[in-house]
């Protein structure tokens, strides 16, 4: 999507800012009214509609987004903070033709219904099997010491972040467990 | 959306002065709770002093054993750091039974002791309350108070404080590292949030435009049997409606030393002295332990639907103490 004229979404110099930052490995460089997050940002300038804007108040967790591998609300972030750092949406989690295993065992697992929330449980996963990798405990680990096995209970806590009103929740946690344990 | 500029400081000094000279400019951290009270319009700044590029990331042990956490340290890495894990549970636990793993990706130490209250009177410009519009009154009083305080609350205000980790960190007397204009200085956690009193719009005894630095630990080698029990009315997401941080130090069955803490009940994090005087020298027992939270708790005051949080905030404790006792902290 073409960047807007800038006269139609800012009013004043000393309310917006020049913003240089990447996307799906793409450099964006864009003047932002500085109120506009990284949400509004992705779907209202850059034409990235996969992040979904569900409750607005990081409730939900439909507009997951990783924020320099970190799995983020891109509603509660300024875009105006996001200058030199790297995001990557549900659109980059794959190539245009091909899914990547976790997109593949939705997918094959039935891990949605109406599909609103899953580009945020898309990228809320793939942060999370990060973050299990990495060793993290989470609230229901019983040894904090020892890196955590990644069970349903730990699967259903991590995912804690992501509300599902279709209530696919039992696919949600097969699919997130077969991609941890196949790739 | 009121609309706001923008500054990212080049270090504390500059990030400082800044707020000295600017009195509508606010500090944003990582923003889950502020960007969010934007929104809603209850908070209005006009300017951001962005500090989450300032140097303030790191996680130091300290040569007498402690540990100092830097102010911008996110959630989630100081719940995985390996010390914290070690020797302070009570403060991963507290940690990872917050918010969610987005949320506490970008939540910050300091932003995180500085967070307001959830109260939905608070929260909603519509309604009466002191702590957003001072002398405006008080919806929470005689509205739904169900997640309101019980202790140590005003006719003007009866909000609780919803952080985690601070109920932890009182249980850890831990010092909050301060900068403000006319230089640094230490704040022990116990003495950063007020009570609301006359005044609940005045949440810390911080000056305005001070800014957390860091966060220290005293060592403290009986906090590695420590825990955190934490009450929702869901599963997890969800803030407490009772929350206790614990730690336990036996010689033989006799308390030797306890740190008791509790979350959901007052406009600050409780720590519990009278509970630990009452258990401190004496055999442990869960009864023992009940008698100490109703000791706590004896100048209690709940509100109309909130009377439940005694048995709760007592039980919790039992409960806590007794897996301590036990060594089996779940």
């Amino acid at each position: 999507m073409q960047d807007r004229p800038e006269s139609e979404t800012t009013t004043d110099e000393r309310h917006s800012s020049r913003v240089s930052f990447e996307v799906n490995g793409t450099h964006r460089e864009l003047t932002l009214d500085n109120r506009t997050t990284l949400l509004d940002t992705l779907r209202e300038r850059l034409g990235l509609i996969g992040a979904k804007k569900g409750c607005d108040h990081g409730q939900c967790g439909s507009c997951t987004v990783l924020l320099d591998g970190r799995r983020v609300k891109s509603c509660l972030v300024f875009a105006v903070t996001l200058d030199g750092r790297s995001v990557l949406t549900v659109e980059g989690l794959a190539g245009p033709d091909e899914l990547s295993p976790l997109q593949a065992a939705f997918v094959a697992h039935d891990a949605f219904q109406c599909g609103y929330c899953t580009p945020g449980q898309l990228c809320s996963a793939r942060g999370m099997l990060d973050e299990v990798a990495r060793g993290w405990p989470s609230a229901v680990t019983d040894d904090l010491t020892t890196p955590a096995e990644l069970t349903d209970a730990e699967i259903r806590e991590r995912m804690a972040g992501n509300l599902c009103r279709c209530a696919a929740y039992p696919h949600i946690v097969a699919a997130v467990r077969e991609t941890a344990a196949t790739t | 959306m009121r609309p706001f500029r923008y500054h990212r400081p080049a270090d504390v000094a500059e990030a400082v002065a800044v707020l000295a000279a600017e009195p509508q400019a606010a500090y944003l951290a990582g923003g889950t709770n502020l960007v969010d009270l934007m929104k809603l319009g209850v908070q209005r700044p006009d300017l951001l002093v962005d500090v989450t590029r300032l140097p303030l990331d790191a996680v130091a042990e300290l040569p007498d054993g402690g540990l100092r956490i830097g102010a911008t340290v996110p959630n989630s890495d100081l719940a995985a750091h390996p010390v914290v894990r070690r020797d302070y549970p009570v403060l991963a636990r507290a940690l990872l039974a917050a918010a969610s793993g987005q949320l506490r990706n970008v939540a910050t130490t300091g932003g995180n002791l500085l967070q307001r209250t959830r109260c939905v009177y608070f929260q909603d410009t519509g309604k009466a309350c002191n702590k957003r519009e001072p002398g405006s009154g008080c919806a929470a009083r005689h509205g739904q108070n169900r997640d309101l305080a019980v202790l140590d609350w005003s006719e003007q205000c009866v909000a609780t404080h919803p952080s985690d980790l601070a109920v932890a960190l009182a249980a850890l007397d831990a010092v909050v590292e301060v900068h403000e204009a006319g230089g640094a200085r230490d704040v022990p956690l116990a003495a950063l949030h007020r009570s609301p009193g006359e005044h609940p719009e005045r949440e810390t005894t911080l000056a305005r435009g001070a800014l957390i630095t860091a966060v220290r630990l005293p060592a403290l080698p009986a906090a590695r049997r420590s825990t955190y029990l934490k009450v929702r009315d869901r599963a997890s997401f969800a803030f407490a409606v009772g929350s206790v941080a614990a730690v336990l130090d036996l010689d033989g069955d006799v308390v030797r030393d306890v740190r008791l803490a509790y979350g959901a009940v007052a406009h600050r994090p409780w720590r519990a002295y009278r509970a630990e005087d009452e258990l401190r020298g004496r055999p442990f027992s869960p009864e023992l332990a009940a008698r100490a939270a109703d000791a706590e708790l004896a100048e209690a005051r709940p509100l109309r639907h909130n009377g439940f949080k005694l048995p709760l905030t007592r039980a919790i404790t039992v409960r806590a103490l007794t897996e301590l006792a036990e060594g089996t902290p779940s």
